[in-house]
This record gives C-alpha cells, sequence and structure tokens, in this order.
C-alpha cells in the first residue's frame, strides 16, 4: 500500500483534533484531541520513516509518546486541581489571567 | 614699538597685582577671623602696590624712550598648535599711568572707607571685594594680550556687581547690582566677538602682533572689529546705549562709586579704545561712530546730572558727560589719545575728590542724598566744603584748577577736527558749568534745609586726609602733567600724537570755552543760590521730567529689550506647552490608545488563544507553500 495514505489518514486526524481543541470546552476532551494532534503527528514520522527506508522518524515518534506520557501527567493533575477547586472541568472558566 | 624683557626693580612688576589679590583672598577666605585686622590689612597691600607703583615710574623715567615698554611673562596660559597665549604683563608708558591712577586713588579710597564703613558689619568683606577689584583692574591695564585683557575686564565686572549690591538687603541695591551686571554682559559680548575676530584675522591676540599686522586686514574687518570694541566701551564706560546702569550704580556705598564707578573702573572702556588706537587709525568709520556716541553721552550725561536732587546720582551724570569727553578724545584719533589719558587722569582725581566729598556730607546729613535738604554746609564742613571746591573748579575747567589744562585740549583737539564737533564740546562744558554750580550751590550755600534731626558735623581725620590730598590733585595734578610730567611726549611712543592747524589761536579756543563755563555757572548760581530752593520738588518743564527719569532710558531699554525679551519667553513658553509638550503627550496618548485597544486580545479564553495558534500556523503553511510555488 502506499505510504502516502498514512499521511492523508494523518492529516485527517489531525484536523479532527484541532478542530476538537478549538470547539470543545470540556478539558478532558479538549486533551485527547491534543493527543489526536500529537499521534496523527507520530504517524507521519514513521511514515516518512517508512518511505525514506531509515529509522529516524520511529526514534522521534519514540520521544514523542514518552514526552506525550509526561504531559498527560502534568495536564491531568492541573485539570484535577481546577476541577477540585470551581466543581467545572470547562476550560472557558478559569480566565482570570486577562487584560 | 619694541618690548623689552622684564630687568632688575621690573621683574617685581607682577606683585603689583598679586599684592591686592592676596589681601582678597585673605580677606575673603580668613572669615570672621581677619575681622578685626583684616581692613587694615586691605589697605596696606593697596598702599605697598601704590609705592611699588612709583618706584616703577621712577625706574621707568630713567630709561630712554624706545625701551620704556617692558614685558614679562608669568607663565604659558594657552598653547593649541599655533596659537599660544601667555599671562604675561606688559608695563609700558600707558600702562604705567594707570596703575599709579589706580594704586595712589585707590589706596586714597581704602584709606577713606576705614573712616566711611566704619560701622558697618560687613567691613571685611568691603575691604575684600575692594582689593579684589584692585586687582583685577590692574590685571586690566597690565595685560599683554586682549585674553588676559578680558579676564580683568571680568573680574571687575565682577566686583563692581559684588559692591554695587553690597548692601544687597536693599531691594534697590541687589536689583541695581543685576541692572549693571547685565547690561556690561552686553558689552562683553562686544570684547569676546572682537577677540574672536582678532583671532581669526590675525592668528594671535597680543597686542604687539595684533597692532603689529593691522594693516595688512581689510578696513572692513578692522571696522567691525572697532565697532564691537565700542560695544565693550560703551557698557564698561556707562555710554549711550549702554548707559542706563550707572546712575543706579550709585545704590553701592560712596566709597565704590568713587573709585569704580567714577575714577578708575568706567574709564577701562576709555582705555580699551586707546589701547587699540591702530585699529582705529585705520577704520575711519569706527572712529566716527566713537565720536558720535560721545556725542550724545556728553549731552545725555549733562543734562541727567541738571535735573537730579541726589547728590550721587547728579554726580553719575556728570561722570558719564566727562567719560564722553574722553571717549570723544579718542574717536578724534591721534590728534586726542593723548589728551583722553589726560582728561582720565585728572578726571580720576577731581571727580574722586568729588564724590569722596558726597560722601562726607551725607556722613554728616544722616545718610540723605537729597540736595534740597542740604544747604548751607559750608561753615559746617570746612573741609570738605573746600576740597569740594577744588574738584567743583576742576571739572568746570577754571584755570589754573586740573580740569582746565584736560578738558580746555580736548576742546582744541575737537576744533581740529571740525565746528561742529568743538562746538557741541563747548556747549556741553557751558551746562557742566550750570549743573556742578547748582550741585554747590544746593549744598553748600542758601539757607538751611536740613530735616530737624539731623546735625551736620565735619567727618573725621582718616577720612578728611585723603579728601585734602585729592582736593590738592584737583588743584595742581594738571599743570604738573602737562608742564613737569610733558604727558604728551611720554605717552606718544603708546598711542601717538599729532597736532592739525586751527582757524583761531589756542586762547581765542579757551576764551570761548570759559564765556560758556562762566554763562553756565552764573545761570546755575542765580537760579539756586540767589533764589529760595524749595524742599519739594517742583514739577519741572518737560526737559527736566525727562531728565529726573534718566531721560527715558530705563523706558527705552524696557520698550527695546525687556518688553520683547518676556513676549518671547513667553511665546517660546506656549511653543513648549502645548507644540513640543503637544506632540510628545499626543504621540504618548495615540500608543496608548493603541495598546489599549491591542489588550482587549488577552482575554483569558485559552481556545481564542489556540485558535490564534492554528490560524498563524495555517499562514505559515500558506507562506511556506506560496515561496515553493
Amino acid at each position: 500500500m502506499d505510504p502516502v495514505y498514512y499521511i492523508y489518514l494523518a492529516t485527517v486526524l489531525f484536523s479532527i483534533g484541532a478542530v476538537g481543541v478549538l470547539v470543545r470546552r470540556n478539558a478532558i476532551i479538549v486533551f485527547m484531541s491534543v493527543e489526536l494532534m500529537l499521534n496523527a503527528a507520530n504517524l507521519v514520522f514513521v511514515a516518512f520513516a517508512r518511505m525514506n527506508g531509515n529509522l529516524d522518524g520511529q526514534t522521534v515518534a519514540f520521544f514523542v509518546m514518552v514526552v506525550a506520557a509526561a504531559e498527560v501527567v502534568v495536564g491531568l493533575a492541573i485539570i484535577v486541581q481546577v476541577f477540585r477547586t470551581r466543581q467545572s472541568a470547562s476550560i472557558d472558566e478559569p480566565n482570570l489571567l486577562k487584560y | 614699538m619694541t618690548v623689552m624683557p622684564a630687568e632688575g626693580l621690573f621683574s617685581l612688576m607682577w606683585l603689583l597685582i598679586a599684592l591686592p589679590l592676596a589681601g582678597a583672598a585673605i580677606l575673603l577666605f580668613t572669615g570672621r577671623r581677619s575681622n578685626s585686622w583684616g581692613p587694615y590689612l586691605g589697605v596696606m597691600t593697596v598702599c605697598a602696590s601704590a609705592v611699588l607703583g612709583v618706584l616703577l615710574l621712577i625706574e621707568m623715567m630713567g630709561l630712554p624712550t624706545e625701551e620704556r615698554a617692558i614685558t614679562q611673562v608669568a607663565y604659558q596660559w594657552v598653547f593649541v598648535g599655533n596659537f599660544t597665549v601667555d599671562l604675561a604683563f606688559q608695563l609700558d608708558q600707558l600702562s604705567m599711568v594707570f596703575i599709579l591712577l589706580i594704586t595712589i586713588v585707590g589706596s586714597l579710597i581704602h584709606i577713606y572707607s576705614l573712616g566711611y564703613m566704619s560701622h558697618d558689619p560687613d567691613k571685611r568683606k568691603f575691604f575684600g571685594y575692594l582689593n579684589l577689584f584692585v586687582a583685577a583692574m590692574l590685571l586690566l591695564v597690565m595685560a599683554n594680550n586682549y585674553l588676559l585683557l578680558y579676564v580683568g575686564w571680568e573680574g571687575v565686572g565682577l566686583a563692581s556687581y559684588l559692591l554695587i549690591g553690597f548692601w544687597q538687603h536693599k531691594a534697590t541695591a541687589a536689583a541695581a547690582a543685576k541692572k549693571a551686571f547685565i547690561i556690561n554682559r552686553i558689552g562683553d559680548v562686544g570684547l569676546s566677538l572682537a577677540i574672536m575676530l582678532m583671532f581669526v584675522t590675525f592668528g594671535s591676540v597680543t597686542f604687539s602682533d595684533v597692532f603689529g599686522s593691522a594693516t595688512q586686514a581689510s578696513e572692513g574687518t578692522l571696522t567691525a572689529i572697532g565697532l564691537l570694541l565700542l560695544l565693550a566701551a560703551a557698557g564698561k564706560s556707562a555710554q549711550f546705549p549702554l548707559q542706563a546702569w550707572l546712575l543706579d550704580a550709585m545704590e553701592g556705598p560712596t566709597p565704590v562709586s568713587a573709585l569704580i564707578h567714577a575714577a578708575t573702573m568706567v574709564t577701562a572702556g576709555v582705555y580699551l579704545i586707546a589701547r587699540s588706537n591702530v585699529i582705529y587709525n585705520n577704520a575711519e568709520w569706527a572712529a566716527m561712530a566713537v565720536i558720535v556716541v560721545a556725542l550724545i553721552t556728553i549731552f545725555m550725561g549733562a543734562i541727567i546730572g541738571s535735573a537730579k536732587d541726589d547728590i550721587k546720582k547728579a554726580l553719575a551724570g556728570s561722570t558719564m558727560s566727562q567719560i564722553g569727553y574722553m571717549m570723544l578724545a579718542v574717536g578724534l584719533g591721534p590728534i586726542g589719545y593723548v589728551f583722553a589719558i589726560f582728561h582720565l587722569v585728572t578726571h580720576g582725581v577731581f571727580k574722586a575728590g568729588l564724590f569722596l566729598g558726597a560722601g562726607s556730607v551725607m556722613h554728616g546729613m544722616d545718610d540723605n542724598v537729597n540736595m534740597r535738604r542740604y544747604g548751607a554746609l559750608r561753615s559746617v564742613m570746612v573741609i570738605t566744603f573746600i576740597t569740594f571746591m577744588a574738584g567743583y573748579l576742576a571739572i568746570i575747567g577754571i584755570p589754573p584748577f586740573s580740569g582746565f589744562w584736560s578738558k580746555d585740549e580736548i576742546i582744541h583737539a575737537a576744533f581740529e577736527r571740525g565746528w561742529f564737533i568743538g562746538g557741541a564740546a563747548v556747549l556741553a562744558a557751558g551746562i557742566t558749568g550750570f549743573y556742578m554750580t547748582r550741585m554747590v550751590a544746593m549744598t553748600f550755600f542758601g539757607k538751611k534745609r536740613w530735616e530737624s534731626d539731623v546735625h551736620p558735623h565735619e567727618s573725621p581725620a582718616v577720612m578728611t586726609i585723603p579728601l585734602i590730598i585729592l582736593g590738592l590733585g584737583s588743584t595742581f595734578l594738571g599743570m604738573a602733567l602737562l608742564f613737569w610730567g610733558d604727558i604728551e611726549s611720554w605717552l606718544e611712543p603708546v598711542v601717538g600724537y599729532e597736532s592739525e592747524p586751527t582757524p583761531l589761536p589756542t586762547s581765542a579756543y579757551i576764551g570761548i570755552t570759559l564765556t560758556f563755563v562762566i554763562a553756565g555757572a552764573i545761570i546755575g548760581w542765580i537760579s539756586y543760590a540767589r533764589r529760595e530752593v524749595p524742599v519739594d520738588a517742583p514739577s519741572g518743564n518737560w526737559l527736566t521730567r525727562a531728565a529726573r527719569r534718566d531721560l527715558y532710558g530705563d523706558a527705552v531699554n524696557h520698550a527695546l529689550v525687556v518688553a520683547p525679551t518676556n513676549y518671547a519667553a513667553r511665546a517660546l513658553v506656549w511653543c513648549d506647552a502645548r507644540a513640543i509638550d503637544g506632540f510628545v503627550n499626543g504621540s504618548a496618548a495615540v500608543v496608548g490608545g493603541l495598546s489599549g485597544r491591542l489588550r482587549r486580545t488577552q482575554s483569558g479564553f485559552i481556545r481564542s488563544y489556540a485558535l490564534s495558534m492554528v490560524g498563524g500556523a495555517v499562514l505559515v503553511l500558506l507562506a511556506l507553500l506560496l515561496v515553493r510555488i
């Protein structure tokens, strides 16, 4: 199968993730959309690794997974803390840091 | 004229300046510690300078004529490339005359001040300033270049300022000091511009270099230098149009008026022009401008002197007028330089005597200066009266008193130039006879018009002895200088001297002058001695009223200088507040307003930030694609 289809798939996944970040208010969903975008990027790395016949892209994909795992830990911790103080997971409510 | 290096006694000439300067430094820096002995030290330094001056004169008289110009370099002051200025003194016949006038009259006035200022709490400061003045004035006349002369010029201006405002608790004295300083500053600008022009033209500011190459410069340049020097001289010598400060300067203590504003400092302008004679000899129009300024001032001073009831201001008007005579003589060129200096010396002595006499009268009259409150003082203050009369006869020019010889020579030289100038000089001599007679009649003759609680008395010996010496000088100095001192051939090597034929014999001019003087004196006598002098001044005619207001000198200055300056200042303040501040504040307001709009984008909604990030990323992507295609 032509690896370029993986690129198309990654583009669709990334767009879904981006729209999810922009339109959803629930922090958990936004978080999942971010993960979707990250994994879309991973898919592109791996696809390019396959197309170019070397392992550089695969290596980067591992790094992205590790960083994403760490980010999930921090991000979920923040969301839990916000939920505890505000009884809500909406990301539009904590808007105090502004002009 | 060759200039010889200083040897023997002449190598001490720097002491002439250093002694009073040291006196000033000690008196002014030691503070109250020298209150008791300071004034005596101040008197001694100036007397020592006078003694040294006399010794130098004797030494100089022993030299042949062509070796009498002596220079001494203290140290090299300025050296920039080819341009050097030395702190160097030049002692020649002209400076010698000034040195003697300054130190001897200065000593007498210092001694007199011991009595006059005996009750003043700031006596030490007064003597310190007087010493500073003497040092600066000696520096002015002993400098061998214009730059050093300028230092002395500013020094005497400073001393004059300090001494006019000596009683600064009086608002009028403080204002008069500022006025004198500011008007002098206008003249000083002229002098500094003249020095710069000399440097540009000749590449040097030393007297010998400038005068040596003066004939090579264009007449236009020399005229410009001459006019700038005239501006300087007008400021320092209270000549039209910078005359307004001298009358107010009488707010200072009377010995100051005698020393600075009659005998020495105000004649510095005459010295400057006489010293720069080479420039004026080659710049006809500049010399003509000097004559015009001098003639205007002679009459202004005489008219003001005729109307003032304040004895010191009347004398100040007379000083203006007499300095006008000296300026007239220097404007006449080589026929007049010698007589200008001659009149300067005799005037310095008799006018100092008149001022000190006026001070003695004021001392006895509880510092009242209004002559309408004097009268009949001749029997109460005999010594003051006799010495004042000597000065009076000298200034109006009655033979054989000293003023006669010098003023008559000037009038004669004026007639050598033309009928108009000579006639004006004679007419002004007549007015001199009038106003001086008026002063003497109102002060010493007539009936007592004293305030009720005033008990006039003769001044102490420390004041009358200088008066007697100056009175003797007023009587005999003219004859001594002319016949025994032979002042014409003494000064001739420095300033040049030549004589032109006149249509009438000399005796005829003497006769005309004396007729006018005596006519003026008789009118003055009839008006102020034979008739009762009212205690309250009558309103008088328009000329009297104008003269009482200094011929509107202040009004003219106000209209021409002060008011436009104020308007300009107000316009500049408006420009500053509206235009400059408006621009700065306006641009700040625009930036502030825009940033106020811009910060609204910081809404706090994470999703809107995310949207702008996505938008930005898309834009970058599109741009990359465009570049690729």
